[in-house]
């Protein structure tokens, strides 16, 4: 070995080495609205899961749900000279001041699970969101092709009236079940998103609807409100999940325990993992300059009791849901 | 005075009959009652059972208002309480559950009794400290999850029956009882209605003021305590961001419609438990009528304005002089 290739070896690996360092150097910081939720929770712990596979280093400021404390945060951010900035913004209205302090500084700006005002669509780099209409909607195909034609009365638990989210997990639904004339809701109220009200919802259904013998599905726009029916169901001597079909939203941990005891049959996944895709979208438009699309849309994954819910469960329960 | 007992309460009364018939025109099954794996299910049941929560809560907070002051925190009382025993559920006897629970519950009274009596904090103020800051409490105790289990000890408070009634049934039944005795049966309740009446007064006439202020804070933190208990084990679990979320102002809703007067000095505990049950027979039948739900709290306004109408005196004096709706006469004195 001569002294050429000695040091072409060198500038190889140094070069390989710089390559390196630039991916480690990335630093990313988000701000996170706080801890709402036990989904919200869930989606900070994969964040940072995510982070770590990426060698990215994360830093994670909690809003406690107000916007001056994100604004703050942003500030901050944009002092300390970060990569890029992740936001959840707690509300869609008020960003243009500092986003913009953010475009000057030339830090790309994500948006995480929720938009803001279309005003300000020229100020950030992307929006990973899930599609809540789209939810609905796989949830509805779903019941369309396991009733197989079949007549099936639904009944339809919703979220808290006048939510988006509730808004559209309704109209996804009815989408979704729209070509098939054997699918039909017969009776629709509100749980407000929890176990205790969607108990009681489905304890009024079951007594309008003969018993629940007429009724062939529940549907609900939240795991909890189902967590909440099943149980109803159970008290009134019906079988959940095999004489009245469960299907819901979400994806959290006790659903999947619901269908390992078989008492539950699917659920869509609202998936706690946005920052991934964000990491993936800013890495690319660091490296290669690639401009990822406006809008980064999830994968709203249905799950089954095919699926092996145990294995599920085991997985999520320590995400902090 | 012998006529005064059942004149009292008509409205009510009344108003619970018309709820629950109308109950009975939207949905023809109402009544029906059957046995359901040893336990009684209908409607009407769910009234009762639903009802239990904010049956509880009232008993407690008609005693407060009834001494001219108010508990806004029973709600995040509940979660607490509620949070407490679904934590210790599985890895506890039930007797260490419920001591613990109930135990918080006390304290949570004492607190805001101190707060009122010792340190003269207007109650609407001293109560809504434990009302914001309660729910942060029983969010840290729960971690910000719904912290579930299996204990089916536990779970009898809330999905278990005693005869074919439902536990809450029961306990609500047995705390309205235990209380009428304590204030009904000894001279408890005349020195609650004096005091609330006029507190100097009272206190000049030799009534240990302070202590029955106390007292009855500490009352309404038990049973709260008990609704959050029967609350948790209802769905398996504590759900810290709405378990009891506003139930305070149904409370303070069924204790109004029952009679008793915010300006305290008279009150009635039976009446204020069928506050409660009129509150929950509209909510059931609003989710048996199946109305869209964007219409449920419009329904409920308009209900509760007319059974509040109909208690007000001017106009049951008119009713009485029209003899139309009520024969009785409806003139008796408010004080």
């Amino acid at each position: 070995m001569n002294l050429r290739a000695l040091l072409l070896a060198s500038a190889v690996s140094g070069a390989l080495f710089s390559v390196g360092a630039q991916a480690a150097e990335l630093t990313i910081g988000f701000s996170q609205i706080g801890s709402e939720s036990g989904w919200r929770a869930a989606e900070t712990t994969v964040s940072k899961a995510e982070a770590k596979k990426r060698n990215i280093n994360f830093k994670i400021a909690d809003a406690q749900q107000k916007q001056e404390n994100q604004i703050k945060a942003i500030r901050s951010f944009v002092a300390q000279g970060v990569d890029a900035i992740f936001l959840a913004p707690v509300v869609a209205t008020g960003w243009d001041a500092v986003l913009k302090e953010a475009q000057e500084a030339k830090i790309p700006v994500v948006l995480l699970d929720r938009d803001i005002d279309p005003a300000g669509k020229n100020l950030y780099l992307t929006a990973v969101t899930s599609d809540s209409v789209h939810e609905g909607k796989v949830a509805g195909q779903w019941l369309v092709k396991t009733a197989g034609g079949k007549p099936c009365n639904v009944v339809e638990l919703q979220g808290t009236v006048g939510a988006s989210v509730a808004t559209n997990r309704k109209k996804g639904f009815e989408d979704g079940i729209a070509g098939a004339s054997n699918v039909k809701i017969v009776r629709s109220q509100t749980g407000d998103f929890t176990r205790a009200k969607g108990k009681e919802v489905m304890e009024s259904f079951i007594k309008a609807e003969g018993g629940g013998k007429t009724i062939c599905a529940v549907y609900a726009h939240n795991d909890d409100m189902m967590v909440g029916a099943i149980q109803a169901m159970k008290e009134a001597g019906l079988k959940p999940g095999t004489e009245i079909l469960t299907v819901s939203i979400d994806a959290v941990p006790d659903i999947f325990k619901a269908m390992a005891a078989g008492e539950a049959n699917a659920t869509v996944e609202l998936t706690p993992n946005m920052a991934g895709p964000a990491f993936d979208a800013v890495i690319a438009y660091k490296t290669k300059g690639t401009m990822p699309p406006k809008w980064i849309q999830t994968e709203s994954k249905l799950y089954t009791q095919a699926d092996n819910p145990m294995a599920v469960y085991e997985s999520k329960k320590d995400l902090g849901y | 005075m012998a006529l005064r007992l059942p004149r009292i309460g008509t409205s009510q009364i009344v108003a619970l009959a018309l709820i629950l018939a109308a109950n009975w025109v939207v949905s023809p099954q109402f009544f029906d009652i059957r046995l359901q794996d040893g336990r009684l299910f209908g409607s009407l049941i769910d009234v009762l059972n639903r009802g239990a929560p904010v049956a509880l809560l009232s008993i407690g907070m008609v005693l407060v208002i009834a001494m001219r002051g108010i508990d806004l925190s029973v709600g995040a009382v509940m979660a607490i309480c509620g949070a407490i025993a679904a934590s210790l559920a599985d890895s506890h006897p039930l007797p260490v559950v419920l001591a613990a629970s109930l135990g918080a519950g006390l304290a949570c009274g004492l607190w805001n009794g101190l707060l009122v009596a010792v340190l003269r904090i207007q109650p609407i103020v001293a109560t809504l400290i434990l009302m914001v800051a309660g729910r942060g409490i029983a969010q840290l105790i729960t971690e910000g999850r719904i912290v579930t289990f299996t204990s089916p000890e536990l779970a009898f408070l809330g999905g278990g029956s005693v005869l074919g009634l439902p536990t809450p049934i029961v306990l609500t039944l047995a705390m309205m009882a235990l209380t009428l005795l304590i204030v009904r049966g000894t001279a408890l309740g005349l020195m609650i209605e004096a005091t609330g009446g006029n507190p100097r007064a009272s206190a000049l006439a030799g009534i240990g003021t302070r202590l029955i202020t106390v007292a009855v804070y500490v009352w309404s933190g038990l049973c709260a305590a008990l609704a959050g208990i029967v609350a948790s084990a209802d769905i398996l679990g504590a759900d810290a961001n709405n378990a009891g979320l506003w139930l305070e102002l149904d409370a303070i809703l069924a204790v109004v419609i029952g009679g008793t007067s915010l300006f305290g000095g008279r009150f009635s505990i039976l009446l204020a438990v069928v506050g409660a049950l009129i509150i929950q027979a509209m909510n059931t039948g609003i989710l048996l009528s199946g109305l869209p739900p964007e219409t449920n709290l419009v329904v409920k306004a308009v209900v509760v304005l007319a059974v509040l109408l109909a208690q007000s005196p001017r106009i049951g004096a008119q009713i009485a002089g029209l003899g139309v709706l009520f024969g009785r006469s409806r003139s008796r004195r408010r004080s």
